[in-house]
């Protein structure tokens, strides 16, 4: 690994911010099952990110040398498996599970095809506060000497800024929406169980029977998708050899080992990689070490955003573990710590660092791998087995930031296995979030998937949901629906800026009722809308054409029988997502101009918009009036609730069956991850008394502090909007920990869950809050109106308490702290 | 029919019995109890609160008072209580809700339109509604309606009492209702009236007769270090839950906490905390130890 430059100079690494969850304690290795695990943890948290320019070096040089000799999906796999011929190999002293991307834990290559990062871009991510990738002053030069002078120009990326439109540019600028592909591939991946079934040889005769029956007389496309299949069968010839060199690396460390147990693990490990991925897996650590070759040749292959993911991890487990706990051939303690390798895999892989507004709207290591567990199976029975509580005994164990995890809790489901969940959650570190399968498998037949497809999906990456193995699902970029009301509320000007960000409505001055002021919101809704979707899909069309990814293909239902390409259409089903963020906040300032100026004429819509100019400078009574006497979203409130399912019934309108570039449409799904922090950064004032600069409300919750009346009001408010018509809500809770001490209250918290779901929530994840959040609430209680505070017959809300009762409750809560 | 105020509607209660429930408050209570924490409960009148925190001193009550009761002063807002009629106006006007009136008298129909928003919280969890105050049956007539909507509705229907109430009334309120929540602080007649200004004779015996009826009670003990958690107070109540019709019945200890302080400020009042104070684990221990000895299942915290 390359040495850092100026460590010293720079900032301390923030343990929690990388998922460090675990407060070190002096002489010990931290958490883990066992000796191996804790080592293996402490080496992933421990690491400090880096950059490798090895994948770079490889590409670059087999561009020069071969660009133009091949179609551009055969190129991209010879690429590949130049690739996995060359790269360094990495396989540690305590590892069972074994590959990385890069040649070390949490090193991760670049991507020039996509982007090529500058050696300022390099200088930036070695030195900046968070999220840093350390890179020496050796490989920027390199770089800058190899690497970058070849791609300038050539990059998806440059190509894409120098078509997109004025219009485009200029909302984008203003921060009216994000763009996911203009800097890392589409992604938002999930597999379905057929790697258990096939390996690649098996995928490699597939290939070869589609290529002999290709019919060159009467199809017009049989050349591309020769091709298209070529690059398939290299791409699986790739990951084969990629194993392979693991089974060589691990015999030659066992030839040399000197303790008898290591060397037996390491004739395993080579045992195992001969046979997966070219074969199907027979037991439980061929099927994990399977998956993790899998995912890593699609990682490597493009650096896909979310980065690639199992589905229904534990429900593809559960034979293996059934049959070898029956042989007497695994115990429970040798798979969960299998298990436990595998997670510390995914931890040891970062996210590639990104640049410019992508950057900012997605500071953070997560690459959201996301691991469903629970669930239905495909045939609709409880999916819940043995391997899920092991899976959720690790996540309670290992307290790391990757995998991401979630619980599918369908009416199916065991309370026991929903309380397990419960307790995990109790710890606070935000997971797992729990999913309804119930209401997302008829959110995807809505969408037109079978019943027994829909069935075998769930969620990848946030909330959104896809046929796992069967779909691309692009996530296309937020829309920052909050800044469309602050771009309606001027005309079309960006006041943050300035500068023209979408099109003249109107003076909202000179509207006369409320009717009117809305209809310019939605005409400004519409114009934005079709904007980002006309770029994105050129966009994807630059990935079907220049950046296809053949082993994705392979892995990815009916790509082979179409001879299609995953960016191409060749997945089963092909959908594209646009992300709405702010449904609080927008709803919130509808209300407010609805109630203050239009009804009650508490103000007039000149001293409104003037207050948000001046973020309510001088105007304190008119913000507070606002903020306490508004029906705000999140409450049970009618009026509020009502302006919320207006306004997503009309994102679904703009959205909803805008054509993409594959036969099929856009759809709508109310996600916004990290990107309402962004979105908060680049908005003014708004009506509902948020000051500028602080963040939109998140997903489909209500905004910060806005719902008062307990968490029944807030899921009652979010049941009225009909989750089915989306591809996944997202709905945050904050609790005290105190809501949380007994047995009692962790089953209420699964019977609050399972009444959200019986009235159609899709999603819910709980905040457990710290000491630190509460002295955060302490400084801006504005932000934290929703916090309460229960104990035996007393309640009431965290803001209410005076300061000495406050500190109280602090000082009980890191009592309760873990 | 008489409205009763009621001062505050707590959703997601899981304190307050089986489930999760939805609390309602009435105003009005016979006891005064030193170290009461909802005591905007006991006058059963409307009340005028004030959070000094929250006021942002604009004057506005001040001005649009029509007694001339508001008077902003370096503390905050001072109200005259001999001009104030409690007309609510200054409330209305406050930006900051610094300025609150405390209790709203409802109607039957209306309160059971809150209750029923909660109905598929209640299916989940076994949960239902608890009526609690103040004391509930200060109000008999339109606690027995309300009770017997929400029985026709299906709802589990909890009254959280006190018991210094006239026995006809208890038992009549007993026939509508699936679970008491009874609350017991001291056993000797004297010391009760010291801490809570009525004597306990009464609570006793009621609870006595509660006690030969098939309604299902659960105990509630405030424990308070000081005041209640002394050998004597506490053996003298375990026996006498021993001893009652159809045996003991099960118990939650209440720890006292000093949290609920805040409140009497809201009202203009000072809160003498003077000899009050949280039990220890191991007071609570020894408590529960004490009770569990004569058989009767103990629960920390409702």
């Amino acid at each position: 690994m390359a040495t850092p430059i100026n460590s010293t100079d720079k900032p301390q690494r923030q343990a929690a911010a990388e998922g460090n969850f675990y407060t070190e304690k002096p002489g010990q290795l931290g958490p883990g099952m066992n000796p191996r695990i804790q080592r293996l943890r402490k080496l992933s948290v421990d690491t400090e990110p880096s950059l490798s320019i090895e994948r770079a070096l490889h590409e670059t040089a087999f561009y020069r040398e071969n660009y133009g000799k091949y179609s551009i999906p055969v190129l991209r796999s010879l690429n590949f498996l130049d690739h996995c011929e060359k790269k360094t190999l990495y396989l540690g002293d305590d590892e069972l599970i074994v590959g990385e991307r890069g040649p070390a834990p949490k090193v991760v290559p670049t991507f020039p095809e996509l982007t090529c990062h500058s050696v300022e871009d390099f200088e930036v991510l070695n030195t900046r506060d968070q999220q840093r990738y350390t890179i020496s002053e050796d490989d920027i030069a390199t770089y800058a000497r190899e690497v970058i002078p070849y791609w300038q120009g050539r990059t998806v990326r440059e190509r894409i800024f120098g078509h997109v439109p004025q219009e485009w540019q200029a909302a984008y600028e203003a921060g009216l929406f994000t763009e996911f592909m203009e800097q890392r591939a589409p992604g938002h991946t999930a597999l379905d169980g057929k790697i258990y079934r096939t390996g690649m040889l098996d995928f490699k005769q597939r290939i070869a029977e589609k290529i002999a029956a290709l019919d060159y007389l009467n199809d017009p496309e049989a050349t591309d998708k020769f091709e298209e299949l070529k690059a398939m069968d290299i791409s699986c010839d790739a990951v084969i050899l990629f194993a392979e060199r693991h089974a060589e690396l691990a015999e030659e460390k066992a030839a040399t080992e000197n303790d008898p147990q290591r060397a037996a693990e390491l004739s395993t490990i080579a045992e195992v990689c001969r046979r997966v991925p070219a074969h199907a897996p027979r037991t439980f650590h061929e099927a994990i070490q399977m998956y993790w070759f899998v995912h890593l040749g699609t990682i490597t292959e493009l650096n896909g955003w979310d980065a690639m993911n199992p589905g229904h991890f534990d429900q593809h487990l559960a034979p293996f573990y059934a049959a070898e706990i029956k042989a007497g051939t695994l115990t429970r303690e040798q798979a969960k710590e299998l298990i436990s390798c595998f997670w510390i895999k995914v931890n040891n892989h970062p996210a590639p660092p990104k640049v410019g507004i992508t950057a900012r709207e997605s500071g953070t290591y997560n690459d959201f791998t996301n691991i469903n567990i629970g669930g239905i199976t495909a045939d609709g029975r409880d999916g819940v087995s043995e391997v899920s509580y092991i899976m959720l005994e690790v996540i309670e164990e290992l307290h790391i930031l990757q995998p991401g995890n979630s619980v599918h809790i369908s009416a199916k489901t065991p309370d026991r296995f929903l309380n397990a969940a419960c307790r995990v959650i109790r710890q606070g570190h935000g997971y797992p979030s729990i999913f309804n399968p119930d209401v997302y498998v008829l959110e995807l037949m809505r969408q037109g998937k079978s019943l027994r497809d829909a069935r075998e999906g769930g969620c990848s990456g946030c909330i959104e949901v896809g046929a796992f193995g069967k779909e691309a699902y692009i996530l296309t970029g937020y829309l920052n629906v909050p800044k469309v009301f602050e771009v309606t509320l001027n005309n079309g000007i960006d006041p943050v800026t300035g500068k023209i960000a979408g099109i003249a409505t109107g003076d909202p001055c000179s509207f006369n009722s409320y009717e009117e002021l809305y209809q310019a919101f939605l005409k400004q809704l519409n114009f934005i809308v079709d904007t980002k979707v006309r770029v994105s899909n050129y966009i994807d069309r630059m990935f079907a054409k220049y950046a296809p990814a053949p082993f994705l293909s392979v892995v990815i239902e009916d790509c082979i029988e179409k001879g299609k390409d995953y960016y191409d259409g060749g997945p089963r089903y092909n959908t594209n997502y646009i992300q709405c963020t702010g449904l609080g906040t927008v709803t919130d300032s509808l209300s407010a101009l609805k109630t203050h100026v239009f009804e009650q004429q508490t103000f007039t819509m000149e001293r409104v918009l003037d207050a948000v100019a001046k973020d309510f400078a001088g105007e304190e009574f008119l913000r507070q009036t606002i903020v306490n006497k508004t029906p705000f979203f999140g409450n049970d409130d009618e009026a509020a609730d009502a302006i919320a399912g207006r306004v997503y019934q009309d994102l679904l309108a703009a959205i909803e069956g805008q054509p993409n570039v594959k036969g099929e449409c856009f759809h709508l799904n109310m996600l916004s991850t990290t990107c309402h922090i962004y979105f908060g950064k680049v908005l003014g004032a708004t009506p509902n008394g948020r000051f500028a600069g602080k963040s939109i409300s998140d997903g489909t919750s209500p905004s910060h502090g806005a719902d008062t009346n307990g968490p029944p009001a807030v899921i009652r408010s979010l049941s009225k909007l009909d989750q089915t018509m989306s591809g996944g809500t997202l709905l945050n809770l904050r609790f005290l920990p105190s809501l949380l001490k007994r047995d009692e209250d962790i089953a209420k918290l699964g019977q609050l869950v399972r009444s959200y779901f019986t009235l159609g929530g899709h999603h819910i994840q709980f905040n457990i809050v710290d000491t630190a959040t509460l002295r955060a609430a302490q400084c801006s209680p504005e932000d934290y109106k929703d916090l309460l505070v229960r104990m035996a017959g007393y309640s009431d809300y965290f803001n209410d308490m005076n300061n000495d009762l406050q500190q109280e409750i602090i000082e009980r809560t890191q009592n309760e702290e873990l | 029919m008489h409205q009763p105020l009621v001062f505050d509607i707590k959703r997601y209660c899981i304190n307050d019995g089986p489930g999760i429930r939805i609390t309602i408050f009435f105003k009005g209570c016979p006891l005064s109890c030193h170290w009461c924490h909802n005591p905007e409960s006991i006058s059963p009148k409307v009340e005028k609160l004030y959070t000094v925190g929250r006021c942002i001193h604009c004057n506005a009550c001040v001005y649009v008072c029509p007694e001339k009761a508001c008077d902003l002063t370096n503390g905050g807002i001072v109200t005259d209580p001999d001009l104030c009629t409690l007309c609510g106006k200054c409330a209305d006007i406050c930006p900051t809700r610094a300025i609150e009136m405390s209790g709203r008298p409802y109607s039957v129909h209306e309160l059971l339109l809150e209750i029923e928003k909660e109905v598929p919280f209640f299916d989940s969890s076994g949960g239902g509604v608890t009526f609690s105050g103040g004391e509930p049956l200060l109000h008999p007539e339109f606690l027995i309606a309300i009770l017997d909507e929400c029985g026709e509705h299906g709802i589990h229907r909890a009254v959280d009492t006190y018991g210094c109430v006239a026995r006809e009334v208890l038992l009549e309120v007993a026939r509508h209702t699936d679970l008491f929540l009874y609350d017991l602080k001291l056993m000797d007649p004297e010391r009760h009236r010291q801490w809570t200004g009525v004597s306990n004779e009464k609570i006793l015996a009621n609870l006595v007769a509660l006690a030969e009826t098939a309604v299902e009670i659960q105990i509630r003990v405030p424990l308070i270090a000081g005041v209640n958690d002394d050998e004597a107070n506490i053996t003298a109540m375990a026996d006498f839950i021993a001893a009652l019709p159809g045996g003991p019945r099960p118990l939650s200890l209440l720890p006292y906490h000093g949290i609920a302080a805040g409140k009497h400020a809201k009202l203009g009042r000072i809160y003498d905390e003077q000899g009050l104070a949280e039990p220890s684990p191991q007071d609570i221990g020894r408590v529960s130890a004490i009770f569990a000895a004569r058989g009767i299942r103990v629960s920390i915290g409702g």
